[in-house]
This record gives structure tokens, C-alpha cells and sequence, in this order.
């Protein structure tokens, strides 16, 4: 069977878009790192691709607000290339700084906004995945996700979360530890149509069991790996 | 001329800087109002329209989080900008949005608003901001509205100066030494004296700079390549070769075959696994990082990881070790000039964790160390790894090759931080040191990191720039070769810097490459791809000359032979100290548990986890072991083990630090911290046989004959050490005069401070061990043997030491075929969990167990007929082990003997250890977990 072209988009400041392609790679996708301005000289790469991630970093440094400058790019140099991507039904994610891309430009709803601690934090967490998500990222996973969060920006903040859960676009709540304060411990959202994921954990960071803090220890287990959300996505974008 | 426009941009719900900045202010016992409030602004320097305005406010401003206004502010408040010429990449990214909507603006600048409510008035606010937010050193700030920094950009001279030299005495020549900063020997001047009255002209201010720059103690290690004259050791008066010249000996005769080169160039380089090498290295940052801790400590992390790009290998993981004076230190008892230890660590640990993380690269192991002697001398040591697929190094340039320098523009930043390191720090060298420190830009090193990496092929030298900047790097590179440079082809940042100042800047981010010709364009088109920029300056000649032009004019000639080997050797004396080696002194604790419990909580043991939380150790998802590990992921782990998320094999990280050792014996610190870094990767499964180590030396005036004699020693002991164990030095560095001078007019010296980074090859990432506690019923031993050491220990730090401390922990002869023996054990599969036994002795080991593991043990047996020895002494070489019952017979075996059995892992919650008062596990975890930032 062939694999399913995926297509990891990074910007200046970019730095987990190495740590994304191995897992896409893993969950059985070809993968292209591809430059913002690269894709933006040629947009047809998005045409060719079936599934994209906005992955995860620092782009232009979170200067005056983390992943606007690069959401500026894309918006400004890509136009409506990305809702036709989308419209396609073919999967994208942002993770991470890819999240607060894809809340700015629109694709996403709601805002990431300082942590309410005030400090950049890096510790594993427990993702509950919402039963009642439109996702395809998360579709017919009932175990807990568990993997990293590394950000300072990644409390979500949106004016209505009641009706934003009512639509099935929470998909990825946390488990008993909010670490940002975000609202309604909201840590991954949908668009309304389920292929668009954005969320601040980085589940490209839980791949393999041995990843996972306590694997020698009861706690662990495949059952829990980050990689499943990616092995949704590539599945879904196979049936394309 | 434009107008200026400036957006004031506030957030709807309260701004956590705010809370942050309450909360530091209570610290201090400065009155803050609850209704302090910070705003970000922007200015822009252009002829904006309404729908100009309305579209940069709709990429600024995000109306969920924000909201923004163009008006003035009329409240009261303060702001704050950076000083002209300081980095500011939020400006950057002001201008790149305008670009991006087709706004055409002139100029942009940022800064800082702190609201207070009517209730503060203008005093207490200026002191506010003076003490707990702006550093004056890099911004400026008024009360009111503020206008953003303009740099100074009047024309240079563009030529360079010429300063008479020849016929000076030396009055005149000290003169000049102090006028220029130089911080050069007398000898030193009268050999750059007598070389130009032999060439028959007067030196250029260029030229003399680039001298004292190549001359320092930084880059020249004057006091590691000194003959040393020695008094008061065991064999009497004697001369010891160059300590540098020691170190390289002792790494030539261990003749490790995993090393490929080790103490040349940038960094150290081993090959543990065929077809991969590995390079390592470990810098300090003590200067900068007192005046400017942010940017020092930045910076520190930027250099380090380029020195790792400057011998070409891609950056993995960093560390860092990080020392400073005690954060409750009284306002009253801060000396004059200096910042507080609070702010000091703050600002340290915020420009690691904002470089580290957003470079994207894991910062995984480090340690942090309090002590009164650090108040005014913080020591920041960053350390770097990376890796690369094996490959001959380059070892151009040759004649011909263009001198190319890749990254950052130039500018006035961080002039003279070679010599600067020099200098012996008093009241005001925060106001005159400023132009030494430097912002980093950590994504322009994220770039540059993406366009050398896998352009090997395409230069045959490369190096970073660092202190000294082009005039070291481009000076190192030439030597024996030649280079004739055109300063006028060096990207600036803007007009008016001299052409000294453009040849010395330690503007960040830049490295240098020699490329072929043929090269060129391909290299152009790499860089220009991820967005670096690349200037052709000039070319390797093979003349053996250091020319340097400004717009054609010479502004310096200099014999590359005469720059590197001209300096005369320095010799220096020493006094050995005279360390208690005999005296085994006992320790009397009266509560054992109590004194448990306050050793837990102590600064120095008790947990970082606030700090380690605040670094991505995460990205890459190679980090297997992590700082911080157990049940509760609250545990401290030993070392750290990397390994690719597919990978069989890893490398294992260990430091080992002890300053209150050297003290009182500071050979023998040198073998217990080489002994602890051991340790440290032997108890996460690496091979004890497949290590090498790194040296940093942070120490007081080595002119003070007994500040040189225990260097010296310390030296001694770290080959010593490292024969002991068969693990060669591949690379250090040291940092000297970490002295400052009180308005007392008294010297206040660190104490001898050695950081050793142990690198470990890990033949099983899949099985590494952790120092939780597994299961009850298992056994738990002890390997190697107690002692009462106690010279330096935690105990005499908690408790204060007697008048006679006795000794030091000492060397242990039989450590390396024990390490050995417990590697067997683990590949056997035998251990279960393991941890080291360091500072606070064997009580806080086994403490440290239970509260990784969240279970009790019941330790029946000591290892000393003494109760405060057994548990409280630091004797080196030994370690915790945790065995299921059926497998003690084969781990003793395995071990001949040399284990000790301790007790048993217990499910009742409890450290219980005979002779003491049994201790929860929860007030373990309680005394442990007490915040550290």
C-alpha cells in the first residue's frame, strides 16, 4: 500500500518539525519538511499532500504574541489555499505553535494566551480524548493520551466553551492537572467539520513506549501513545 | 520625517508578568498596589494611514487576549526600552508584519509599560522598576511616556588610530594598559613594544586590541599554559609543567580508542559507536551573567552550542550547572553594586530556559549550588552535545579559500568581553561593563544550525564567533596561514562603529567558514534558503599575515606567528596546600531524622523541579532518562540517558560539583567530583569503560600564589582521577579572577569550583535504571565502603563545622572495578533501581529512593559501627542498590563481595533505619518538594 503524502510545514523558529515527521513516518506517511516560504513559492505542494501539520516551536520567536507572524505568512502568501486543503476533508493538525497559528489564521477558533502562571512549562500530562469530538485525530480512542507539554502560551481562552463542546469540537480535554489554565481544561479543539485538530501537547513526543517517563513502572503501555492521534490522521487521509 | 505612531497593548485578563512582578516585590519587602498592570508597546516610525493603523493593529492586537489603543496613556506608569543597539527582535518582527501587509514603514521599536494605580507615587515606582524590572545595563526607563531608542549612528572615523608605542616605559606602557582596558602583563606590553620598534612604526588602536584580545586570559589561558614554580608541596620546591600541558599528557597516556580529538578546536570529539561521532563541551558565562543575568546567561547557552557547530557536528542536548549566592540574602547584606542572588538566579535561569528552548534543543541536566561566596561572582557553566555521521575533520583553511562569515549583523554589542573576563569585579562594573554583554537571538542560531548542518563538503574550517569575535575567530583560524579581511564587507546593524569596534564585537550568532571558491555559490544558496545571510570578506592568503582593511586602508598587519606564539610565557608561582589527610573526625547528630528532613530541604539537595520544568527537556524525544523521575515524577534522577527514539544505544550525562570540598582539599574534590560524575552515569546503566569527561575551572586570582596552588592540585587530581578511571579529558575550559572588590576594599573570591560533565556510552536505552524504588520485599545494598569524611560535607554545611573538620572525602582506589562489576550486574539484568550516594551521605540517598519510588524501606544494617557516619558522611564511590531477593547471591557475586546488604524495600510508607525515628515517606516528599524558584 502506498503511503499517504503528508506535508510538515515550518517556519523560522520552527523546532519540533523533525520530531513530527518521524512520527507521521511511523504511522505509515511519506513525509516533506517544507520552509513556509518554500510552500508559499509553491503552493501546489499543498495540492499534492493529503494530510499537513503545522508543527511546533518557536516561530519568529513568539515575538508580540506566539504564532502570529507566521499565521500572518500563511494568511498573507497562501491565501485561501488552506481552507480549499481543508474543505478537501484531508487532515491537518498544528501543534503547539502550530495550534496558535491555526487559531490566528482563522482555520481554528479561540486564542492561546500566557500561561496563567506566567512561565514557559515542561511536564508530561494525561489527555482525556472527548467522547462526543467530531476529530478524526481522536475518533475511537477511549484511552488517555499521555504526553508532553513544552510552551508559555498555551492557555486556550474562548468565549463560548459550552457551545464550542456542544458542537463536538473539544477533542482532547486534561486529565486532572490543568497546566495552563486553560479554559474548561480544554487541550486540543476541532473545526467544525472534525479534520482540522490544534492542540498544545505534543504527541509526536510519545512514539514509542520507551518514551514515556514511567515505562519501567505500571502507567505506561501502547495504549496511551501520542502516536495514535497520528495514526488516525494518516488513516483517515488514506480513505481520501 | 515620519510620524511616530504608538500602539499601547494591554490584555483583558490580568497580564501573569504582573502577578510575577507582585510577588517578587513582596520578596524584597517592596509595597506594590494589586492594580500594577504591564502593557507591551510598539512604535513605529511611519506615514500610517487610518487603514494602515487599523490593519497592523489587527495583526498586534488579538481582540480574545487584548486590546490595543494608538492614544497616549495618561495614567500613571513607567516604561522601558532597550538601550540603542541592543538586540531587539520584537522590533523585527514589527517590521516583518509591515512588510507582509504592504505597510511601508521607516523605522520600529518596542518597549514596556508598567501601570501602578495613583496610589504609588513617582519615587517608589522608579525603585520598583529599578530594582525588580529593568537592568540598566541593557534598557533605560522613565516615568510617563517614553521614546523608543535611537542608535547612535554618526559617522565613524573609519580609520583607524594610531597610538604611539614605541619608546614607552614602563609607566607609559601601564598607562596605556589602563587606559585601553587591556588587562595585559607588563611583560606582555614590553614585547609588543619592542616587536614595533623592530618593525619601525607606531601600533594601530585595531591592532592593539586584537593583541590584548588573542593575549587574554580567556582566549589565551595564560595561567593553564604557565610554568609554575610550586612551594610548599610534599617534594618540596619544584616546577610542574603546564597544567594545560598536564591534561593533554593524561589523556594522551589513558589512550582511550573512542577518542578523536580531544582538547583542538571548539570542542572535544569521541566516537563510541562506529560510524557516529559525539562532541562535547561545557563553557562558562560568570562575567556577563552578574551584570546582565539574562543576557548573560543567554548568551552563554548560544556560544556553547556553537562551539559544537564549530566542529561541525548538529547540536543534541544541553546542560548546565548554575551557582548562586542564597536567595533569602537580607537587602541590607547585598554589596554595593552587585544584583540580588533572587534577581540573579531569575534572570540566569529564564536565558537559559528562553535560549535552550526556543533553539530546540533539550537542556537535560545541570545542577544549582548556593553559597554565600556566589553573591557577587554567579558562575554560569552551559554545556553543549552533539552528534555527527564519523568523518575526517577539516582541517583547512588552505590558501585561497574565501574568509565567509555567516549569521548576525554587527554591532556595538559585547566589545571587549575577552578582556573584560579579565576583570576583577567592584561596585561599578555594571555601569562600565555594559557594552560586554550581549541579548541573544536564538532563532538566527536555529537557522544557522540548519544550513551548516549537512553543508560539511562545502568549507574546509569553520569556527564560531565568540569572545574576541571576528578578531578571534578569524584570528585562530589564520594562524601559520594568513587572512586579508575588508571590515567594509561586514553586515552592521548600523553606521558609526569604529573599525576596532567592528573587528572585535561579540555580536552573536555569527560563525566563520573558510570555503573554496568553487563552493561558494552553493553554500549562498543553502544559507539563503533557511534565511541566513553571508558575507565574503576577504580570503586565507598563506602569507602568514593578519591584514585587515577598512574601505582599503590597513588598519592592521600582524605576523600570525608573532599573534599566537609571541606572548612570552608566563610563570607563575605557587603554594600548595597543606590538606588534613590523616585525621578521620566523627560527627555527633543528636536526631538523626530531623537532621534527615532539614538536609532534604536544604537548597543545595532539595528538589529543582521548578527550574527543570521551566526547560524543554522533552524536544527531540530522545531524553530515556529524564532530571526528574519516579513514580510521582518528583524523583532526582543521577545522570541523564539520550537516545534517538529508535535508537538501541544512548549516551548517559553526569556532573559532579563540590566547591565546599576544595575548601579543605582541592585535589581531593577534583577526584570526588570526577568520582561523582562516574557515579552518576554508572547508576543509569551507561559503561563505566566508555567515558569521557569534560574540566571547568571557575576559580579566584590565580596570582595569588595560593589561589594558583590549589589550581594546581585540583589538576593534579583531576588526572589522577581520570587515569583511576580510564576516562580522558577531551576538552575544558577555565574561567579565572571570579573575584570581586567590595566598597570594604576587600577581595571576595569564589571558592575553587571544578565542574566535571562525564559522557557515557549506554549500550541499552531500553533498560536503563532509575533510582525509584520498584517493589517491596526487595533488597537493598550498598556498594563500596563508609568512612567518617566529613571535611566540606552537608552535614558540617547544615550544622556548622568543628574546629578541626579532618578530612575530605578521599579517592577510592577500588571505585572503578566496583562501577565495573555494577555495570555487569545491570547488563545481567540484576538491578532494579540504583541511585548514588552524594551530598547529605547515605540517609538522603535512601531518602531519595523512597520518594521517587513513593515506597518505604527498612534498613536494619549500617556501614559503620558510628550512627552519624553511617548516614551522614560523604565518602566517594559509593551507591544504592535495589535487588530482588532471589538475585542477591548472583549481584554479590557478581559484585566479589563488595556490597553491603542494607534492608529491604518496605509497602508501609516509612524510611525506617535503625537507630533513628522512622520517617514518612509524605514528609520526605514534603522536606524534599519545597519550592526552589
Amino acid at each position: 500500500m502506498s503511503r499517504v503524502p503528508a506535508l510538515v510545514i515550518s517556519g523560522p523558529g520552527t523546532n519540533r518539525d523533525h520530531d513530527v515527521e518521524l512520527a507521521l513516518e511511523l504511522a505509515g506517511a511519506s513525509v516533506q519538511v517544507v520552509l513556509a516560504d518554500e510552500l508559499i513559492r509553491r503552493p501546489a505542494m499543498l495540492d499534492e499532500a493529503r494530510l499537513a501539520v503545522v508543527a511546533g516551536g518557536f516561530s519568529y520567536a513568539d515575538s508580540l504574541g506566539a504564532g502570529r507572524m507566521l499565521a500572518l505568512d500563511l494568511a498573507v502568501g497562501l491565501g485561501d489555499r488552506l481552507s480549499t486543503f481543508v474543505e478537501a476533508g484531508r487532515p491537518l493538525i498544528g501543534i503547539c505553535n502550530g495550534f496558535q497559528v491555526l487559531t490566528r489564521t482563522g482555520l481554528l477558533p479561540g486564542a492561546l494566551g500566557h500561561n496563567a502562571h506566567g512561565r514557559f512549562e515542561c511536564r508530561w500530562v494525561v489527555l482525556d480524548p472527548v467522547p462526543n469530538s467530531v476529530s478524526v485525530w481522536t475518533k475511537g480512542i477511549d484511552d488517555t493520551i499521555h504526553c508532553p507539554i513544552a510552551h508559555g502560551e498555551g492557555r486556550y481562552v474562548h468565549p463560548d466553551p459550552e457551545a464550542l463542546a456542544a458542537a463536538g469540537q473539544v477533542a482532547l480535554r486534561y486529565r486532572s492537572t490543568n497546566p495552563n489554565g486553560s479554559v474548561a481544561d480544554i487541550a486540543g479543539v476541532s473545526d467544525a467539520s472534525g479534520v482540522v485538530l490544534g492542540l498544545m501537547p505534543h504527541p509526536e513526543n510519545h512514539i514509542v513506549p520507551r518514551q514515556h517517563p514511567r515505562h519501567r513502572r505500571a502507567g505506561g503501555g501502547s495504549q496511551h501513545l501520542g502516536l495514535r492521534l497520528f495514526d488516525n490522521g494518516v488513516e483517515h487521509a488514506k480513505e481520501l | 520625517m515620519a510620524t511616530r505612531h504608538r500602539l499601547t497593548i494591554r490584555t483583558l485578563d490580568r497580564d501573569p508578568r504582573a502577578t510575577a512582578l507582585a510577588t517578587a516585590a513582596e520578596h524584597v519587602g517592596l509595597p506594590i498596589p494589586e492594580t500594577i498592570a504591564i502593557a507591551d508597546i510598539v512604535f513605529v516610525d511611519a506615514p500610517l494611514e487610518a487603514d494602515d493603523r487599523d490593519r497592523l493593529h489587527a495583526v498586534l492586537v488579538d481582540p480574545l487576549l487584548q486590546k490595543g489603543s494608538w492614544d497616549l496613556p495618561t495614567t500613571p506608569g513607567v516604561e522601558i526600552t532597550l538601550l540603542p543597539g541592543v538586540t531587539d527582535t520584537a522590533a523585527d518582527a514589527v517590521r516583518h508584519a509591515a512588510a507582509q501587509l504592504g505597510v511601508d514603514i521607516d523605522s520600529a521599536a518596542t518597549g514596556r509599560r508598567i501601570e501602578f494605580s495613583d496610589a504609588v507615587d513617582d519615587e517608589t515606582a522608579d525603585d520598583i522598576v529599578r530594582r525588580l524590572v529593568a537592568n540598566p545595563v541593557i534598557e533605560r526607563w522613565q516615568t510617563g511616556t517614553i521614546e523608543p531608542p535611537h542608535v547612535d549612528d554618526r559617522p565613524s572615523y573609519a580609520a583607524a588610530e594610531v597610538i604611539v608605542i614605541r619608546g614607552l616605559d614602563d609607566g607609559g606602557l601601564t598607562e596605556l594598559n589602563e587606559q585601553r582596558s587591556l588587562y595585559l602583563d607588563i611583560e606582555e606590553l614590553r614585547v609588543i613594544r619592542d616587536e614595533f620598534e623592530r618593525l619601525g612604526r607606531d601600533i594601530t588602536d585595531v591592532e592593539i586590541e586584537v593583541l590584548a584580545q588573542t593575549w587574554s586570559e580567556h582566549c589565551a589561558h595564560k595561567t593553564f599554559r604557565a610554568i609554575i614554580d610550586v612551594t610548599g608541596g610534599p617534594d618540596g620546591d619544584d616546577t610542574v609543567a603546564p597544567l594545560l600541558v598536564q591534561l593533554r599528557d593524561c589523556t594522551d597516556s589513558i589512550d582511550a580508542p573512542f577518542v578523536r580529538s580531544a582538547f583542538v578546536g571548539n570542542a572535544g570529539v569521541i566516537e563510541f559507536t562506529d560510524g557516529t561521532t559525539i562532541a562535547l563541551k561545557a563553557e562558562t558565562h560568570n562575567h556577563p551573567s552578574a551584570v546582565e543575568p539574562f543576557g548573560g546567561a543567554n548568551t552563554g547557552v548560544g556560544g556553547v552550542i556553537r562551539d559544537v557547530l564549530g566542529i561541525a557536528h548538529r547540536p543534541i542536548a544541553v546542560t548546565d550547572v548554575l551557582c548562586f549566592g542564597p536567595a533569602d540574602l537580607p537587602l541590607g547584606k547585598l554589596p554595593d553594586g552587585a544584583l540580588h542572588p533572587q534577581r540573579i538566579r531569575q534572570g540566569v535561569i529564564d536565558g537559559v530556559a528562553d535560549y535552550g528552548n526556543k533553539i530546540g534543543l533539550p537542556t537535560v541536566a545541570g545542577a544549582i549550588l548556593y553559597d554565600p561566596a556566589y553573591t557577587t561572582n554567579p558562575l554560569v557553566f552551559a554545556g553543549c552535545i552533539g552528534t555527527a555521521p564519523s568523518r575526517p575533520l577539516h582541517d583547512g583553511p588552505f590558501p585561497g579559500d574565501r574568509v565567509v562569515v555567516l549569521g548576525g549583523a554587527t554591532g556595538r554589542d559585547g566589545i571587549r568581553g575577552a578582556t573584560f573576563s579579565s576583570a576583577t569585579m567592584d561596585a561599578t562594573t555594571g555601569e562600565v561593563a555594559g557594552a560586554s554583554v550581549q541579548i541573544g537571538d536564538p532563532i538566527v542560531e536555529k537557522l544557522l544550525i540548519d544550513a551548516l548542518i549537512g553543508a560539511e563538503d562545502l568549507y574546509s574550517a569553520i569556527t564560531d564567533c565568540g569572545a574576541g569575535g571576528l578578531s578571534s575567530a578569524i584570528g585562530e583560524m589564520a594562524e601559520g596561514v594568513g587572512a586579508d579581511v575588508e571590515l567594509d564587507l561586514v553586515p552592521r546593524k548600523y553606521a558609526g562603529l569604529e573599525p576596532w569596534e567592528v573587528w572585535l564585537s561579540e555580536a552573536q550568532e555569527r560563525m566563520v567558514v573558510a570555503v573554496p571558491p568553487q563552493h561558494l555559490e552553493a553554500l549562498r544558496q543553502r544559507c539563503s534558503r533557511v534565511g541566513v545571510d553571508v558575507a565574503d570578506i576577504g580570503s586565507f592568503t598563506g602569507d602568514g599575515r593578519l591584514v585587515v582593511r577598512n574601505n582599503a586602508a590597513v588598519v592592521a598587519d600582524l605576523d600570525t606567528a608573532f599573534l599566537h606564539d609571541g606572548r612570552p610565557q608566563r610563570r607563575m608561582t605557587a603554594e600548595l596546600p597543606m590538606p588534613n589527610r590523616t585525621e578521620r573526625i566523627a560527627r555527633t547528630v543528636a536526631d538523626p531524622a530531623a537532621t534527615l528532613l532539614e538536609l532534604l530541604a536544604h537548597p543545595n539537595i532539595a528538589s529543582k523541579a521548578a527550574t527543570i520544568h521551566r526547560y524543554d527537556h522533552e524536544i527531540l524525544g530522545a531524553t530515556v532518562v529524564r532530571p526528574l523521575v519516579g513514580a510521582a515524577g518528583d524523583g532526582p534522577a543521577d545522570g541523564v540517558v539520550l537516545a534517538s527514539p529508535l535508537a538501541h544505544e544512548g549516551i548517559a550525562i553526569g556532573i559532579g560539583v563540590n566547591p565546599w570540598y576544595g575548601l579543605h582539599d582541592p585535589e581531593a574534590m577534583a577526584y570526588a567530583v570526577v568520582d561523582e560524575a562516574m557515579r552518576n552515569i554508572v547508576a543509569v546503566g551507561a559503561d563505566p569503560d566508555r567515558v569521557a569527561l569534560l574540566d571547568n575551572f571557575s576559580w579566584g586570582d590565580p596570582r595569588r600564589p595560593s589561589t594558583l596552588g590549589e589550581l594546581v592540585v585540583a589538576v593534579e587530581g583531576c588526572c589522577g582521577a581520570a587515569r583511576m578511571y580510564g576516562a580522558p579529558f577531551v576538552s575544558g575550559k577555565d574561567s579565572l579572577n571570579n573575584e570581586y572588590i567590595g566598597s570594604d576594599g576587600q577581595r571576595h573570591a569564589v571558592p575553587p569550583t571544578l565542574v566535571i560533565t562525564a559522557i557515557a556510552h549506554v549500550p541499552d536505552a531500553d533498560h536503563c535504571i532509575t533510582p525509584d524504588l520498584a517493589e517491596p520485599g526487595n533488597v537493598l545494598l550498598l556498594v563500596g565502603d563508609t568512612d567518617a569524611e566529613f571535611a566540606g560535607s552537608h552535614l558540617d554545611l547544615l550544622r556548622g563545622a568543628p574546629k578541626n573538620p579532618g578530612v575530605a572525602p578521599s579517592p577510592v582506589p577500588e571505585a572503578p572495578a566496583d562501577y565495573r562489576h555494577l555495570h555487569a550486574a545491570m547488563r545481567a539484568g540484576l538491578v532494579e533501581s540504583c541511585h548514588d550516594v552524594s551530598e547529605g551521605g547515605l540517609a538522603v540517598a535512601l531518602a531519595e529512593m523512597c520518594i521517587a519510588g513513593r515506597l518505604g524501606a527498612n534498613i536494619d544494617t549500617l556501614p559503620h559501627d558510628d550512627l552519624a557516619t553511617a548516614l551522614f558522611a560523604e565518602s566517594c564511590g559509593r551507591l544504592v542498590v535495589e535487588v530482588q531477593p532471589q538475585k542477591v547471591v548472583a549481584f554479590t557475586k557478581v559484585m566479589e563481595a563488595r556490597a553491603l546488604r542494607l534492608g529491604t524495600v518496605t509497602d508501609d510508607s516509612t524510611l525506617s533505619i535503625v537507630g533513628t525515628s522512622p520517617v514518612a515517606v509524605q514528609s520526605l516528599v514534603a522536606a524534599f518538594n519545597q519550592v526552589d524558584a
